[in-house]
């Protein structure tokens, strides 16, 4: 009977279901937007400096949480391109356009949406088309992801 | 304290959400992009998933305070700027190049390998260059 649903479509509800009730818990605790670019990006450019320890122990988590989990999931290969210059193109681009769209898939995309922010739903709208051309470009036409 | 324990059990369910839910496997999220090839629809039950409890957050914030005191943010202004579609549009083409977005790609460090790490200096590099880009941006067109 499981079988008319795929797997990786169940697990990615249920880690959907614990991505939203992290944001929950940081709304309503903290008073908080988690947004990941957001969070990380204050530290970096030191706009988010008067809650620096907040924003460290948020990422800390992040970091460490997934480590004990390993053993219950299929596969920790990200496969990653070993294309350093595709790598290094797509952080750059991830860090500039997140700060200037003030947003990335969790601030604008998960926090933003459930709000029904037309901000939210405008940058979504646009990351994910310009994600679908980039793919077009560079996986169909070029071949290089 | 009690923000940064809270801060911690924040960050540990988003980052084992993002684990559970395959979204730091760069071809899921590929995968999800492209139309065109072998579409993978599963970042949509992520979406939809993450929706939901922060929905409901959502209808506890009018007229209340957070649990460890301050204030709620105020919503941002409704307005569709060049540098939201920019910015967006910069970001999206970022994301479908290596597959990650910064959530993921911090969640990953731990187990990615060297290029991950790779991918979140170059990310804050990007963030670190972003303040001075706007600015010349502002001089080459200005926002309205």
């Amino acid at each position: 009977m499981m079988n008319s649903i795929p797997i990786d479509w169940i697990w990615g509800l249920i880690g959907g279901l614990l991505i939203g009730t992290g944001g929950a818990v940081y709304l309503l605790a903290n008073g908080r937007i988690m947004g990941a670019s957001g969070i990380l990006g204050g530290l970096v450019d030191r706009s988010g400096w008067h809650s620096w320890k907040e924003r460290s122990v948020f990422l800390l988590g992040v970091f460490l949480l997934p480590i004990p989990l390993y053993p219950m999931y299929r596969a920790v290969d990200t496969h990653i391109t070993s294309n350093w210059l595709v790598i290094i193109a797509a952080g750059l681009l991830v860090g500039i356009g997140t700060r200037f769209a003030n947003g990335c898939t969790s601030g604008h995309g998960v926090c933003g949406i459930s709000r029904f922010s037309l901000r939210g739903i405008v940058a979504t709208v646009f990351y994910i088309l310009a994600g679908g051309i980039a793919v077009v470009i560079f996986r169909h036409m070029l071949g290089v992801v | 304290m009690q923000r940064l324990i809270f801060a911690f059990i924040a960050g540990g369910l988003f980052g084992s959400g993002l684990f559970i839910s395959g979204m730091t496997d760069t071809t899921k999220v590929q995968g999800w992009l492209d139309v065109f090839g072998d579409w993978d629809p599963t970042l949509a039950f992520v979406m939809g998933g993450a929706i939901i409890p922060m929905a409901i957050a959502w209808l506890f914030v009018p007229g209340r305070k957070p649990l460890v005191g301050g204030d709620f943010p105020t919503p941002p202004k409704p307005e569709i700027g060049r540098d939201l579609i920019i910015g967006s549009t910069l970001f999206g083409f970022g994301w479908g190049l290596a597959g990650l977005c910064p959530g993921p790609s911090i969640a990953s460090l731990s187990y990615g390998g060297i290029g991950h790490w790779v991918f979140v200096a170059a990310m804050i590099a990007g963030m670190i260059v972003a303040p001075s880009l706007r600015v010349t941006l502002d001089r080459a067109v200005p926002a309205e």
